[in-house]
């Protein structure tokens, strides 16, 4: 009996159809792929993207030289070297990350006492040597000031969770 | 011995023991910030609080004597609840700023507040903001952080001498001030920042610089002054980025003089960091090779008696001992250690050791200072004999150029005059020091260095003699030297060999075209006009004086850099160790001498550190146990004579406490200081004449 069975649905074809069908349902529902990189998915305001450097609206540079985010840093990827400024106030002369090495675990953004390094929104920093995934100083300030309105917003957006 | 009850534990301690310290002796913590064991008892930070039964309220167990039948508690919930509020008043003006402070991973304020403290502050209106005060180049203040614990005014005031820090107002409106904008002149001031328990005083040359989690600590020796200061080395990659005291307490206790601990940034400038050779009169860049080539060819054809080495003050015990063993192969016999001249007997150990020993000076009863200025020669030193004068029954008197040495001084005159009269009895000091249980003499380089040094000398020793300094159990005759290397060379025998010319005779030698080449090793206190016509060959790790006239310039390595051993004024071996590497071509300075040996086809019998060692305390027995002073042997030296009054007041071998050496000259920190406390004190007001 189960071997008639078997050898009648092989020879009507039925998985087939069934496979067709399911696919002909799908063809009326609407579509779940994006057309990356024109169409992009949502992120949450936690996203951790690409680290910027942020200052405060004056212009100010937010960072003190805690070397916060340098201890805690278990992939050991942010260098750190300080020195007073001229006004006497503790500045970096040195912040760099090597994103390489770099695990976008947070914990940066974690330890920092005045929201100055953060990880952004921004996952689309590919480059083609590898010495381009070193970032310095200027390098982080310059994403800073080129993403800060968004991530104003994103920190606005995670504050009541805090 | 009252017995008490801490915590359910019994102790017995003597009568006069504070709470604490019982508490301490087993080893129950309790919290403190004004406490500190060397510094007299302030009780006004209140973080000590405990329960004692049978009384009201807490007390302060810092300033509360133990008594028969006490019983303790120190972790019960009334005291751990008075320490909570003790530490919320402190919390209320303190600002929260720890990360930019940089006390911060290192600070008493913030581990006790993370261990007895509330986990949330109440206060919510404004705090005070206080001015910061200017105490010289070498502290930052931010008088907002200060708790108000007095250890640095009590510091300045009673282990420094010099009261310059203080407390002024009350309550909201106390602060510490130096009441007239001035640096602090205290040799001693870097302390206070150590003692600061929180971040208002931190070190200004080390400022936001690093964290001390960064940090490689090294435990090492330091070599600026003679006392021979234990220190740790804090170091960061190849950077040394400060230096901190270390514990001993029969060198230094815990205390460290500015200079041994700001100069460091020297260690950075002016480094000699590849090898140079003259060539048609100037010094270029060479490789190892071509310097070695140039001394072979500078020292072929010389016999033996026209060679000369010279040990500066910096110098570690084994290079010179290499350089001895290869300028005996040489045939050399002119060799010294005492580039300053000094008079002191190569023959007889006593002659020049500090034989009384640092820790020693406590138990002496008389002093007698000739030509020194322990202050800016020794700080360390100065301090405990400030200590000695604390304790009453001390008489202390000067012979030399009157200073103020913190300590009340009789001063007996500024000449040798002065000195003859006490060795002659004729001064009432001399039976002052004759009726004294243990009286000590302190003789310094700037009497010694004198062309009368070699009298002065004999005269002291005729003086120890008869006043009776030295008999069973004390040798109260001392030298204190203000050269690291000199006690070391002296010990290994770094003195002119049978025949030789010391430095004054290589000097007159070189001038006179009868030397034709000299070694020196790091010597930069020559005067080097005469050296022009020698062949000079210049191994050190500065391009001070010495470098300045060399032909062939070997870059050697600092003391932060190798691995070395020290000699202190007490005759107290000690290693140092290395912190970083030495920079671009620089070397440690044995290796160079064994490989500078080779060229000049006497090689030395050592490859290794060790094998050096060995062989360093094969021939001289004191190096084979480190940390060990004892008195020298007595014996018969120095010169007969009358002293040489036309020579002048006898001064001190040190002018700028500051700048002494290749190091501290090229520190910019010391040249603030230079500049900011010694000129500034010698400036000209408007209240002058």
């Amino acid at each position: 009996m189960t071997t008639l069975d078997r050898t009648l649905r092989s020879f009507l074809l039925t998985e087939l159809v069934s496979g067709f069908a399911l696919t002909l349902k799908y063809m009326f529902k609407p579509k779940v792929t994006l057309n990356y990189p024109y169409e992009k998915g949502p992120l949450s305001p936690r996203f951790r993207g690409e680290h910027a450097l942020r200052r405060y609206p004056s212009g100010e540079e937010r960072c003190i030289a805690c070397k916060l985010c340098e201890a805690i840093c278990p992939a050991q990827a942010i260098t750190i070297e300080a020195e007073p400024r001229a006004d006497g106030s503790r500045r970096t002369t040195r912040y760099d990350i090597d994103m390489t090495k770099c695990i976008y675990c947070g914990l940066c953004q974690e330890a920092c006492p005045v929201d100055a390094i953060v990880e952004g929104p921004n996952f689309e920093f590919a480059t083609e040597r590898r010495a381009e995934m070193i970032y310095s100083k200027q390098k982080l300030l310059d994403n800073g000031d080129r993403w800060e309105a968004e991530l104003a917003m994103r920190q606005e957006a995670d504050a009541p969770y805090r | 011995m009252p017995k008490l009850t801490i915590d359910g534990l019994e102790v017995e301690v003597p009568a006069g023991t504070s709470v604490l310290q019982a508490a301490e002796e087993l080893g129950i913590e309790i919290p403190r910030f004004c406490y500190h064991p060397r510094l007299p008892v302030a009780a006004n930070c209140r973080m000590c609080l405990v329960e004692i039964e049978k009384v009201p309220k807490p007390v302060a167990s810092c300033a509360q004597p133990v008594g028969e039948g006490m019983v303790v508690k120190t972790n019960s919930p009334a005291a751990l609840q008075a320490r909570k509020n003790v530490m919320e008043l402190l919390l209320i003006n303190h600002p929260l700023d720890c990360p930019i402070c940089d006390q911060g991973g290192e600070c008493d304020l913030q581990d006790q507040a993370v261990a007895y403290g509330k986990d949330k502050g109440r206060y919510i209106e404004e705090k005070r903001a206080v001015t910061e005060k200017y105490l010289g180049p070498l502290i930052k203040t931010a008088m907002t952080r200060c708790i108000h614990c007095t250890r640095c005014v009590r510091f300045l005031t009673e282990i420094a001498g010099v009261p310059e820090l203080g407390m002024v107002n009350r309550g909201e409106h106390a602060e510490i001030t130096t009441y007239v904008e001035r640096a602090l002149t205290s040799e001693l001031s870097g302390n206070i920042v150590d003692l600061c328990p929180v971040g208002a005083l931190t070190s200004k040359p080390y400022a936001f610089t690093a964290r001390p989690w960064e940090l490689k600590k090294t435990e090492s020796i330091d070599v600026l002054d003679a006392v021979g200061s234990n220190i740790r080395i804090d170091t960061r990659g190849n950077q040394v980025m400060r230096v901190l005291p270390r514990l001993h307490e029969d060198v230094n206790e815990e205390w460290l003089g500015d200079k041994s601990r700001a100069a460091i940034d020297g260690l950075a400038k002016r480094r000699l960091d590849t090898p140079y050779v003259r060539r048609d009169g100037q010094l270029r860049p060479a490789t190892w090779a071509e310097a070695f080539a140039a001394i072979e060819a500078g020292l072929s054809g010389l016999k033996g008696a026209e060679i000369a080495a010279i040990a500066g003050d910096l110098a570690d015990a084994e290079s010179m001992f290499a350089l001895k063993l290869l300028m005996q192969a040489l045939g050399s016999p002119n060799l010294d250690c005492r580039q300053d001249g000094a008079a002191l007997d190569p023959k007889v150990s006593a002659s020049w050791r500090f034989n009384t020993g640092i820790a020693g000076i406590e138990q002496a009863d008389a002093l007698l200072i000739v030509g020194s200025n322990p202050r800016i020669e020794a700080p360390v030193l100065n301090a405990r004999i400030r200590k000695r004068v604390l304790k009453g029954g001390f008489k202390v008197a000067t012979v030399g150029v009157k200073t103020d040495l913190t300590y009340a001084a009789q001063h007996l005159g500024d000449g040798v005059e002065a000195f003859q009269a006490v060795v002659d009895g004729e001064n009432p000091f001399f039976d002052v020091l004759k009726t004294a249980e243990r009286p000590m003499i302190v003789l310094g380089m700037g009497a010694l260095a004198r062309a009368d040094g070699a009298r002065i000398l004999g005269a002291a020793r005729h003086l120890a003699e008869k006043a009776g300094l030295v008999k069973d159990g004390w040798n109260g005759f001392n030298v204190l030297h203000t050269a690291a290397a000199r006690v070391g060379g002296l010990e290994i025998g770094f003195v002119p060999g049978k025949g030789g010319l010391d430095t004054r005779g290589i000097l007159k030698a070189a001038a006179a075209g009868k030397v034709k080449a000299v070694w020196l090793l790091g010597a930069d206190q020559l005067p080097t006009n005469p050296l022009d016509s020698a062949f000079v060959i210049y191994q050190g790790h500065h391009g001070d004086v010495g470098a300045q006239v060399a032909d062939v310039i070997l870059p050697g390595a600092a003391y932060t850099e190798k691995d070395g051993t020290y000699v202190n004024t007490e005759g107290r071996v000690q290693r140092a160790q290395r912190a970083v590497f030495p920079p671009g071509e620089a070397r440690e300075d044995w290796k160079i001498l064994r490989a500078a040996s080779e060229v000049l086809g006497h090689v030395l019998p050592f490859d290794s550190l060790d094998a050096l060692r060995d062989a360093l305390a094969a021939a001289v027995p004191a190096f084979a146990t480190p940390d060990a002073a004892a008195p020298g042997a007595w014996g018969d030296f120095g010169e007969a004579g009358a002293l040489d009054a036309a020579l002048g007041p006898l001064g001190s071998a040190v002018s700028n406490y500051y700048m002494t050496d290749p190091i501290s000259r090229a520190s910019p920190t010391m040249a603030a200081c230079t500049l900011e406390i010694i000129e500034a004190g010698n400036a000209r007001t408007g209240t002058h004449g």
